[in-house]
């Protein structure tokens, strides 16, 4: 082959890929073209705002189509072809019903949070971190996840909770989350000593009716929405929506709710903490003169 | 179906991109009519990575690993980096369904078009007395890749990796097993056994299946020296040995050092991994590789470029110039001298368009200019004898028009900087040059998290002077040395994976 005919070739295909691309960008601006990665008007304007950076929906279509299809679906319901197979289900953006959220029970999420639960994963579930995923391309799937539902357009996101400075960790403070424990009935599902084994934890299920595990705190794993005190502290005054974790925040007051913190702490025995270090020491001394939680213990623990 | 997705949310909906690929289609036809093609043979295609048992086992589609399989995106990548690990506390076996099938097979059906000119064949005068160009065409299979990787503890992890060529002949590819972060670090991660180097462009996962297309010339290329390679060794081979190797948790930032026997990945103290191979010697290699990673801003108002990834690599090896010998035999290598190839490579992004580029630089010893011999004392350098260099690198092109259609393009140049002998090639500094093109297309009409299958068109072409193209056909034996060989393929194949 001469330079010429090279020369040729090159330019004819490279006038075909050019043409390719330029046709799909042209049409990137027309909704109604028949291209089957175009959106809806709601997926073109659709926007999350993450830190100084905004996410375009348009732009996490592909990055749906290319990660989250599969488990998530082609209509963001949680049925991709994956979801049979998933133990527990996917999530389902349609019902813009979140677990792990800064914001009120029954509120929309703020971006944020949907940004760090894509950033995180969840332990102890199918769904990975995809902290692989640059900062600007998880802002997009945000922007994306959020045309599932019409309730993004029309509501606004909950005020997010406010966490107060936490209190400090003493026995006294942990003695009274545990009082807590038991009286908020905490123990019915996640167990006496935190083994997910209380007398209900069988008999649960998501809003979705798919059984549900409660959450296990002595294998010493992270939560499913963080895993530092504060996450912690969130997550039982948020409640985790979709599931039976409801949200405590008009039943206890914040100093309560730091003394439940230290206390829950004291359950992960398989992950060494400041709160269950205080706590065996204390048990080891006045072991015998607590209360075993549980239903015989009405009226407090210790 | 969703209206977001309304036809291409379904992998197994082909409609959507037809248009595209019957464009695709028909500038590959136009390339193959305005190239001139003229004569082929048949050799087996590229080795391939791609695991769908992964796919399987954590139940994500091909495309949340891979560009388009078996090319890793970064979400791959760091997969890949932390011992094929989500790190979501469900990556140990036991977590598996034991109906789970942790192996992939891979094999590619085609049909291809070879063609190579300045061919020397039997004619009427008697054998050898003609020359032009040779073809072959017909139906094919590749080479077989029969996978299994995963974990064998946390953080404990493994790949074997038998293969064959077309006709059953097998090896072992990959095997190795890699001790991962190590003291809780991402940073301390060794691997022990057969591997690729960590090539920042890898040729185990590139996109290319035809003979001409399906190797990265420069990844194999050596100085030509008279007759036969002198120097064995090749960027892209599997090497055998240790890999220290550790990576940020985003990966963005990627570092290995490798400790490798100078056999060319051989085993049984040989320099192959098929029996009859020459012995190997006694000595060391040592491969570093480094990269990063950075986002690229986009313009305002619009998502940012892409991932842009530079790193630069070096490799510093020997080989032996003569043999302990018992009765003439070679017994072990000896009298090693040294060899580098030094180079840096991209990965980057503008939007749906990924550019490849590398060069490489390449130099070695004069002693491994010479033609090897099996003596049992260092041979004398030959008058004109020098230290034989090479340049050149390539440009690859994939323009994604979604996780199933991808196009491709490579232009590939290979110069020789110095000859091993300034009379070889008739002194022509251009002997040896390679010149290489290759367009291609693929189409991934499935790519559930099972299984895998993609269509490859594929047309490439290579040109040589005065030497054969190293993935060439034809009859090995060019009719003129100062005249230009140019070997092509045409190629049609259904990869598939399970």
């Amino acid at each position: 082959m001469t330079l010429k005919k090279f020369a040729v070739t090159f330019a004819l295909g490279s006038a075909v890929l050019l043409s390719a691309s330029a046709t799909r960008s042209t049409a990137q601006s027309h909704v109604n073209s028949p291209d089957p990665l175009l959106g809806t008007p709601s997926v073109a304007t659709e926007t999350s705002q993450i830190n100084g950076i905004t996410g375009h929906a348009e732009g996490g279509k592909m990055l749906y189509r290319r990660f989250c299809i599969g488990c998530h679906g082609p209509d963001g319901n949680g049925q991709g072809m994956n979801a049979q197979w998933i133990d527990p289900q996917p999530r389902d953006f349609t019902e813009a019903t979140f677990k792990c959220r800064s914001t009120p029970t029954g509120t929309l999420p703020l971006d944020q949070d949907l940004y760090d639960a894509i950033t995180r994963g969840f332990v102890d579930t199918n769904m990975p971190s995809w902290r692989p995923l640059n900062p600007q391309q998880r802002a997009d799937l945000v922007a994306f996840i959020k045309t599932w539902s019409p309730r993004f357009a029309k509501e606004k996101p909950g005020t997010p909770l406010t966490i107060p400075q936490e209190t400090p960790i003493t026995i006294e403070s942990i003695l009274h989350g545990r009082e807590l424990y038991q009286k908020l009935e905490c123990w019915k599902c996640h167990g006496p000593e935190g083994h997910a084994d209380g007398p209900s934890a069988a008999t649960l299920t998501d809003s979705k009716g798919n059984p549900i595990k409660p959450f296990n705190f002595s294998t010493g794993e992270r939560f499913m929405c963080g895993q530092t005190n504060r996450d912690l502290y969130r997550i039982f005054m948020t409640g985790l929506d979709g599931s039976p974790m409801p949200s405590f925040a008009d039943v206890i007051q914040p100093n309560d709710a730091w003394d439940l913190v230290h206390f829950l702490r004291t359950l992960q025995v398989g992950l060494p903490n400041q709160e269950l270090t205080l706590w065996q020491s204390y048990k080891a001394a006045h072991g015998k003169d607590l209360k075993p939680i549980g239903p015989d213990s009405a009226g407090g623990a210790q | 179906m969703s209206k977001k997705f309304r036809e291409g949310a379904n992998p197994m909906n082909m409609n959507w991109s037809r248009w595209k690929t019957m464009l695709t289609c028909a500038f590959l036809l136009i390339a193959i009519a305005v190239c001139d093609v003229r004569t082929a043979s048949a050799l087996p295609s590229g080795k391939m990575i791609a695991i769908p048992a992964f796919a399987r086992k954590y139940g994500l589609p091909c495309s949340a690993c891979h560009t388009a399989w078996p090319e890793l995106n970064n979400f791959g990548q760091v997969f890949r980096d932390n011992g094929y690990q989500l790190m979501n506390d469900r990556d140990s076996p036991i977590w598996q369904n034991p109906s789970y099938f942790p192996i992939s097979f891979r094999i590619t059906p085609s049909w291809h078009r070879e063609t190579a000119n300045n061919q020397v064949f039997d004619g009427a005068g008697g054998p050898a007395t003609a020359t032009g160009a040779v073809t072959q065409a017909g139906f094919d299979l590749s080479g077989m890749d029969l996978w299994s990787a995963g974990t064998l503890y946390k953080n404990i992890s493994f790949v074997l990796l038998p293969s064959s060529d077309p006709t059953a002949v097998w090896h072992f590819e990959s095997a190795f097993i890699r001790f991962d972060n190590l003291h809780g670090s991402s940073w301390l991660n060794i691997k022990f056994g057969r591997f690729e180097l960590d090539n920042l462009i890898s040729e185990k996962r590139f996109l290319f299946l035809s003979n001409n297309g399906g190797i990265y010339q420069i990844y194999h290329f050596d100085n030509p020296c008279g007759a036969a390679p002198c120097n064995n060794f090749g960027y892209g081979d599997n090497q055998i040995g240790v890999e220290l190797a550790g990576h940020s948790a985003n990966s963005y930032t990627r570092y290995s050092v490798s400790f490798l026997s100078s056999n060319e990945g051989g085993v049984n103290f040989t320099t192959d991994v098929v029996p009859g191979a020459p012995p190997a010697g006694r000595s060391y290699d040592v491969n570093l590789a480094f990269s990063q990673a950075f986002n690229a801003p986009g313009p305002p108002g619009e998502s940012g470029f892409g991932q842009e990834r530079v790193g630069a690599f070096a490799y510093i090896g020997h080989r032996p110039t003569a043999y302990q010998t018992l009765d003439g035999s070679p017994l072990v290598g000896i009298d090693n001298k040294p060899f580098y190839r030094i180079g840096v490579a991209g990965d980057l992004s503008y939007k749906n368009l990924e550019l490849m580029p590398l060069f490489m630089y390449g130099h070695d010893n004069p002693y491994l200019g010479i033609t090897p011999g099996i003596a049992s004392t260092q041979p004398t350098l030959p008058p004109g004898a020098q230290a034989p260099t090479f340049y050149g690198g390539f440009l690859e092109a994939h323009y994604y028009f979604n996780p199933q259609n991808v196009a491709l393009a490579r232009f590939e140049q290979i110069s020789v900087g110095q000859q091993a002998f300034s009379n070889i090639g008739n002194g022509s500094s251009s002997n040896g040059n390679i010149t290489a093109y290759s367009f291609g297309y693929r189409w991934y009409p499935i790519m559930f998290s099972r299984a895998g299958v993609a269509l490859d068109w594929e047309y490439s072409r290579v040109r040589t002077i005065g030497q054969e193209p190293l993935s060439g056909d034809g009859d090995g034996v060019i009719a003129s040395p100062f005249a230009a060989t140019w070997s092509s393929s045409i190629y049609f194949g259904i990869d598939f994976d399970f």
